[in-house]
């Protein structure tokens, strides 16, 4: 098969980018977002997050250190497309396997490269998220509507998630894990504090949760809307008072809305490895990975704001007043991104032994 | 935590002179944060001795002292202003040290100054090796294995247990001074000495060698509550070995995983979090490019040559960020000021790449060793902004103003394959190139990176480079089609490097690509990659898409910088760069600066409207021209580099503010020149220009010697000698005619004389100087190595009044609009003229400072069409101030081995500093002590080498030392001389004569001052210049002009210590 064929992105807005195709060559649709890291883009691209999005890198230079196959985020990518300036074919790293081109191929993912990614990135922030499509033929108006308008990513988390419930062996905290479509960095950090996790699926039953009689519940990040996930929302909140609860990102808007939060959907989300988020409590502020379109607003009764992004004041975490419930729009696993929350996971296990300082 | 309201006045310390190692970019830093601070109400007092700095002037801080940066001087201005606070990682390591002794002398606490930011322990605990290594034992951060010594017999001693390689690090010193690496016992004898000897507490590490391994810097940011940030990555694409200042790097990092990546960013947050830094701090690491081992280099605990680049790399002030921290605010508490929309409290996310690249002084010191290691030799850099490494690179390589557009280099073409090999194993600044060559000739890329240490990511990028040179030699100007054209511009290929290869002219490329239609388009640096909508109108050209500077409808100038610091050409003319935009942004005109260098205030984001971060070569600077179509260009406040342009930017009807090139081109031509003083009936040294050997002789013959030579083209006179004899100036000519054929080399009749310099602003009609400046040296030393003294001390009031007629005469001739800088010969009661500069000067900043008059403001305003006299300036000179200030050079010549040291025609230092006092002695005095020059006293032991020539000129100073009860080395005839003459003297050996020799009692250290007049210098194998050399490597104070070795002893016979001398601020020079 071709290697490499000129491809344009078009967008919902008629606005068209051309440049060359890479990877596995075949047209796709996708909402087309864009992450900041400057490092990374490996555990980007397997971040199961990505589900149904056409991921645009704003750093121009992009495979310099190929794939390995210890940095991976999930087994293979779910991300639609990945769009970069500029792809490298000779990578350099000690831990190299794969380079970047060869990987997306092998993972039947398309890349595009040879764009203005920075005026792509302009448009996305001025016009919020749009759908788009990747082609390497010519399509007429009609016909790429039609592309446009068959992107359904309501199903992403279902895809996503792991489909049957499994165990991760340990010997401390008992955590039953719902799986929204979880990076392997949240599952690694628990687990190398000694945590023994079931790991269920979005659509595990409350009964069957609690029957692995968790210290925890723990709700992971996963892809989309939560709101096109009812059913995990109703399983929460049946388990509210019957067991801790926490959760990181898509986890943390679902723990929101089943104690009656609103969910809002960001112009463009947060996607990057540079946003500060400060500690209400105590002041702190740390720099963050993030990766979300949808926010939690107004907080009912009993629950408050723990994080906030201090660039724009959204929320970056909740707890609650009387229940141990907390939660965490960021990702403190990073990768990819800074390590510096990485104590989050410590203050989520707290909630266990009625160690919550408001438990 | 909010503003700490205790703060009422706070002292900076400035990092003084510019030389190898802390350069302009203190200038920058200490500027921001001296705004910083005053923006906040808070009363700024600072203390700097270089003259040349935007910092010194009189409107950055509140109260400004060019004062020596000493202990006792620090001390006087502390008692003077009683500042309540002191911030002490401002100024360089110059600055950390002086706040350190200010400290442990116990001055801070006698008059109740806290240091804010961050403190002294922690400084110290950043700083001295000892402790460093405790702590990076204590927070588990890995080291390389070292042992810090005192004696050279303990560093052998270590060095045999862990095995040779080792490097050596000196204690305390700037740019790595003083260190190396050492393959065996003998190196390491030589380079441990020196580096004990250079070392303040004389302390030297002796560590492990890790050649080879990736060397990454962070810039961290931590404020008082804890919050730490990083500010940006950044690789070296030489790997450890070379030092970072002398490396080409890279940013951010390009070759971590982010694994990597966030490993050594914990690492370094960890670090900054255990030794509490309250504001900026960098961290280096060296990284095993085979597993994930890692070992801390340093940390400087204060701003840096890095977090200068830092800071332009990514738009983030990390001063002015650094100074809000000390004054108590916490990070998310500060704006963003180029968003204007987020915090401080950031990671700036890049979108594009940079590349920094040093520019090194060999292209002035031929036969200086090259060398590159652990020792930092360059003088300047410059940064180049891309959205590929390879645009990035190419642009930062023809900024460097070596005629380079390419990777193709002449001298590189002519090594074979095993020289070119042995030169990228042995670095130089050459390396680039010969590295192309070697794959240009099909030598395998895994083999370079193997021998070299260099990431394979790296060497592929030369290669596509190197790989579409050779695809484009297919091609010719017709055959070129736009999609081809498009690649190679887009890839980053400028169109002379273009036009070289497919042998046309720039000029055609450049036309076939308009009428293509084929441009550039401009990105903003944003700090965010962007995500947020940017305030700061901060720009880089690439040939994508969209265009993102659009320029506005308003009335608009752009001014040109100078490019990197070099010998010859340094922060003055960013002094003045800054000045011209500030004069127009005060006239409601939109300002435009184009630069490359990231040390300077000129490319700070708010210093003009628009800021172009680009290399200034005709494409480049025309590009942006069509973009903006600015009223007029300045070209007068960028040193030659500008100054350069103007033919170029003429042809193209642009608009040149100022004097017309036409009559640029009259000064620089030697017969125009000479037409028009013959018109003007104004004398000059008798002299023209030859084109072979034998007119030269001929010419000398009619002139008689000695004679003044050097290449008709010059910059810092670069290449001038003089000549005794016939010998001698056939050498010369030989040399010059085999280095340039085209251009023909100038004879002058010497003139032993006393140098004058002016300054002048002319609109035409009027002409007006600020002051005149006298030289202590007579002629023959270049006028920015020599002291500089304003108001002359002795020149007669007809002599002025002739300068003033001859400057008035000349400038209306050459209808000069602007600057003009002229310098004269007065010899036997006559007044030659020996150079005319149609331009700003080096001595612009100093003379500005000194006699109140804004140069560069009334000058600018004189360009857009004003008349001196509407702005209350007519003709005549400035009345001359009482009080005396004398301009002292500051050399870098201890870290450029082999560089000749004597002062000459040819100019080698890299900085200056000023003194200030109620009379002539008082001044000197202080610019002597600002220079670090050592002031002998009684008891102290001089060493002389004295020519012939100069002995009888030599004997009444020598006598006066003696009397003062100063004691005599000297060698062979001088000492017989002084003996002869009654005056007691020790015989040291000649440098044959076996040992102990002249060397071994530099080298011992006996010596308080050497005085060496040589008979002629740059001879290596002279005598002379190994004990000039042994002197500058060793520190020892050198003169070689018997002028400077007369004011020494004035001022030694007035006994002034810094007690008897007061401070005066730069408003209260009168």
């Amino acid at each position: 098969m071709q290697t490499s064929k000129p491809a344009r992105l078009i967008l919902e807005n008629g606005a068209e980018f051309s440049g060359t195709a890479f990877g596995y060559i075949h047209d796709t649709v996708g909402e087309v977002v864009f992450t900041t890291n400057m490092t990374g883009y490996q555990e980007t691209l397997t971040d199961p997050s990505f589900c149904g999005q056409i991921v645009v890198m704003t750093y121009p230079l992009i495979g310099n250190y190929g794939v390995n196959f210890e940095d991976m985020e999930a087994d293979a990518p779910a991300l639609s497309a990945f769009v970069v300036r500029e792809m490298c074919d000779y990578p350099s790293n000690f831990r190299t396997e794969m380079d970047l081109d060869g990987f997306l191929r092998q993972n039947k993912i398309v890349g595009l490269q040879g764009i203005d990614t920075r005026a792509l990135t302009r448009m996305i922030r001025e016009s919020g998220c749009m759908r788009g499509i990747i082609t390497t033929k010519e399509l007429s108006e009609g016909a790429v509507k039609k592309k446009l308008d068959s992107l359904d990513n309501s199903d992403v988390i279902s895809r996503v998630s792991c489909k049957k419930s499994y165990k991760i062996k340990g010997e401390g905290t008992k955590i039953a894990f719902i799986d929204m479509g979880c990076k392997a960095g949240i599952l690694r950090d628990l687990k190398s504090r000694g945590c023994e996790i079931t790991v269920f699926p979005y659509n595990a039953k409350p009964k069957e949760i609690l029957k692995s009689k968790p210290d925890l519940v723990f709700i992971s990040n996963g892809p989309g809307d939560p709101k096109d996930v009812p059913e995990t929302v109703e399983t929460v909140k049946e388990l509210i008072g019957k067991a801790p609860l926490c959760g990181i990102c898509m986890g943390h808007q679902i723990i929101g809305m089943a104690l009656g939060c609103s969910t809002e959907k960001l112009k463009f989300g947060h996607h990057g490895g540079n946003h500060p988020v400060k500690n209400l409590e105590t002041g702190r502020v740390y720099i963050s990975s993030q990766n979300h379109n949808y926010i939690l607003s107004d907080y009912p009764e009993g629950v408050e704001e723990l994080y906030v992004n201090v660039n724009d004041g959204t929320c970056e975490g909740i707890k609650h007043k009387e229940l141990p419930i907390r939660s965490v729009q960021f990702h403190p696993e990073a990768s990819p991104g800074p390590l510096d929350t990485g104590f989050i996971f410590d203050d989520f296990l707290t909630l266990v032994k009625g160690g919550g300082e408001n438990a | 935590m909010p503003k700490d309201s205790s703060i009422k006045k706070v002292l900076v310390i400035g990092s003084g002179p510019i030389v190898i190692g802390q350069a302009a970019e203190f200038d920058y830093s200490g500027t921001q944060a001296c705004r910083a601070i005053k923006e906040e109400g808070i009363d700024v007092v600072l203390v700097n001795s270089n003259p040349a700095t935007i910092m010194t002037d009189k409107d950055t801080a509140d109260q400004t002292y060019i004062e020596p940066l000493t202990a006792e001087y620090l001390e006087k201005v502390i008692a003077k202003e009683r500042p309540d606070s002191l911030i002490a990682g401002m100024g360089g390591q110059t600055g950390l040290n002086i706040a350190c002794e200010l400290y442990d002398k116990g001055i801070l606490d006698k008059y109740g100054v806290k240091v804010i930011g961050t403190s002294i322990e922690s400084i110290k605990e950043g700083e001295d090796r000892d402790s460093f290594k405790r702590l990076m034992a204590r927070t588990n951060q890995p080291m390389i294995q070292g042992e810090i010594v005192n004696t050279v017999e303990d560093a052998c001693g270590f060095a045999e247990k862990i095995g040779y390689p080792v490097i050596v690090r000196p204690a305390y010193t700037l740019g790595g001074t003083g260190g190396g690496i050492a393959e065996n016992r003998h190196e390491l004898e030589e380079i441990a000495t020196q580096g004990i000897h250079l070392s303040r507490v004389g302390q030297i590490l002796i560590e492990r060698c890790i050649r080879g391994w990736k060397e990454i810097e962070f810039e961290v940011i931590r404020d008082g509550a804890g919050n730490c940030i990083t500010v940006c990555s950044m690789e070296n694409v030489d790997p450890v070995g070379v030092h970072t200042g002398d490396s080409i790097v890279v940013a951010p990092a390009q070759t971590l995983a982010d694994k990597e990546y966030q490993m050594l960013r914990k690492a370094a947050i960890d670090i900054i979090n255990s030794i509490e830094i309250k504001g900026g701090c960098n961290v280096q690491f060296a990284l095993n490019p085979n597993s994930f081992e890692y070992a801390v280099i340093e940390i400087n605990p204060r701003v840096s040559r890095s977090s200068a680049l830092a800071s332009k790399a990514t738009g983030y002030p990390i001063a002015k960020i650094g100074a809000k921290i000390a004054l108590g605010y916490n990070l998310d508490e500060i704006k963003n000021a180029v968003t204007g929309k987020t915090y401080a409290c950031f990671e700036p996310a890049l979108d594009y790449c940079v590349v920094k690249i040093p520019k090194w002084p060999f292209d002035k010191f031929f036969g200086a060793k090259r060398q590159l290691g652990t020792k930092m030799m360059a003088t300047g850099e410059v940064m180049a902004i891309g959205n590929s490494f390879e645009s990035a690179l190419l642009k930062g390589i023809r900024s460097l103003e070596i005629k380079q557009f390419t990777l193709m280099r002449e001298f590189s073409e002519h090594h074979n394959m095993a020289g070119l090999k042995h030169r990228v194993v042995v670095p130089d600044d050459e390396r680039m190139f010969d590295l192309a060559e070697m794959i240009r000739r099909d030598y395998r890329m895994e083999k370079i990176c193997e021998i070299t240490g260099m990431d394979p990511w790296f060497v592929k990028k030369i290669s596509n480079i190197v790989r579409m040179e050779e695809e484009l030699k297919d091609y010719t100007l017709d055959t070129l089609t736009p999609e081809v054209l498009r690649k190679y511009k887009k890839i980053g290929f400028a169109d002379e490097g273009i036009a070289q290869i497919i042998g046309c002219t720039g000029d055609q490329v450049r036309e076939k690509r308009e009428e293509l239609g084929i441009r550039p388009v401009y990105k903003m640096v944003d700090t965010c990659a962007g995500e947020f909508e940017a305030v700061s109108p901060y720009y880089y050209s690439t040939y994508d898409e969209e265009n993102e500077a659009v320029p506005s409808g308003r009335r608009k100038v752009m001014v040109l910088g100078s490019g990197p610091i070099r010998i010859g050409q340094g922060i003055e003319f960013d002094y003045c760069s800054v000045h011209s935009i500030q004069a127009l942004k005060k006239m409601g005109i939109e300002t435009i600066i184009i630069n490359n260098n990231p040390e300077t205030v000129s490319t700070d984001f708010d210093t003009s409207d628009r800021l172009y971060f680009e290399p200034l070569t005709e494409e480049d600077v025309y590009s942006i021209i069509e973009l903006e179509k600015p009223e007029g260009v300045i070209l007068q406040f960028g040193g030659q580099t500008a100054i350069k342009l103007a033919n170029f930017l003429d042809r193209m009807n642009v608009p040149i503010l100022g004097t017309k090139p036409k009559y640029i081109d009259e000064a620089e031509d030697r017969e125009k020149f000479d037409a028009v003083l013959e018109k003007l009936h104004i004398k000059r040294p008798k002299g023209r220009g030859v084109w072979t050997l034998e007119e030269g002789i001929r010419e000398a013959e009619e002139l008689g010697y000695p004679l003044l030579v050097r290449p008709s083209y010059v910059l810092g006179g670069q290449g001038m000698e003089i000549t005794h004899n016939e010998k001698e100036l056939v050498q010369y000519l030989e040399d010059a005619f085999k280095k340039d054929q085209d251009n023909p080399v100038l004879i002058d009749r010497y003139l032993g004389g006393r140098e004058l310099e002016v300054d002048a602003i002319c609109d035409g009609a009027d002409v007006f100087i600020p002051g005149i400046m006298e030289h202590l040296e007579r002629a023959g030393i270049h006028s920015g190595d020599s002291v500089s003294i304003y108001p002359p001390q002795n020149v007669p009031e007809d002599i002025k009044e002739k300068i003033m007629d001859v400057t008035r005469r000349i400038a209306v001739e050459m209808k000069v609009i602007g600057m003009i800088n002229i310098q004269f010969i007065e010899f036997r009661g006559e007044l030659y003229i020996i150079e005319v500069n149609p331009r700003s000067s080096r001595t612009v900043p100093y003379i500005t400072k000194v006699t109140g008059v804004p140069v560069i403001d009334l000058a600018t305003r004189v360009m857009l069409g004003e008349s001196l006299k509407s702005m209350g300036y007519g003709s005549g000179i400035s009345p001359e101030a009482s009080m005396v200030a004398v301009k002292v050079p500051v050399f870098s010549t201890e870290k450029l081995p082999m560089v000749e040291v004597s002062l000459g025609p040819e100019m080698r230092s890299t900085g200056e500093v000023l003194g200030v006092g109620r009379t002539f002695e008082e001044a000197i005095y202080k610019g002597f002590v600002a220079a670090a020059t050592t002031i002998p006293r009684e008891g102290s032991t001089i060493l002389a080498t004295i020519r012939d020539l100069d002995k009888p000129n030599f004997l009444p100073l020598a006598k006066r030392f003696d009397a003062m009860g100063c004691r005599f080395i000297a060698t062979g005839g001088t000492a017989e001389f002084l003996k002869e003459n009654g005056i007691k003297v020790r015989t040291a050996k000649k440098i044959g004569e076996g040992v102990p020799n002249v060397l071994d009692v530099i080298r011992s250290g006996v010596c308080d001052l050497i005085i060496d007049v040589p008979k002629k210098g740059n001879d290596k194998g002279s005598d002379g210049f190994k004990i000039r050399r042994c002197a500058s490597e060793c520190s020892i104070t050198l003169m070689t002009s018997l002028d400077t070795v007369g004011a020494l002893v004035s001022v030694m016979e007035q006994k002034l210590t810094p007690a008897d001398t007061e401070v005066i601020s730069v408003k209260e020079i009168k």
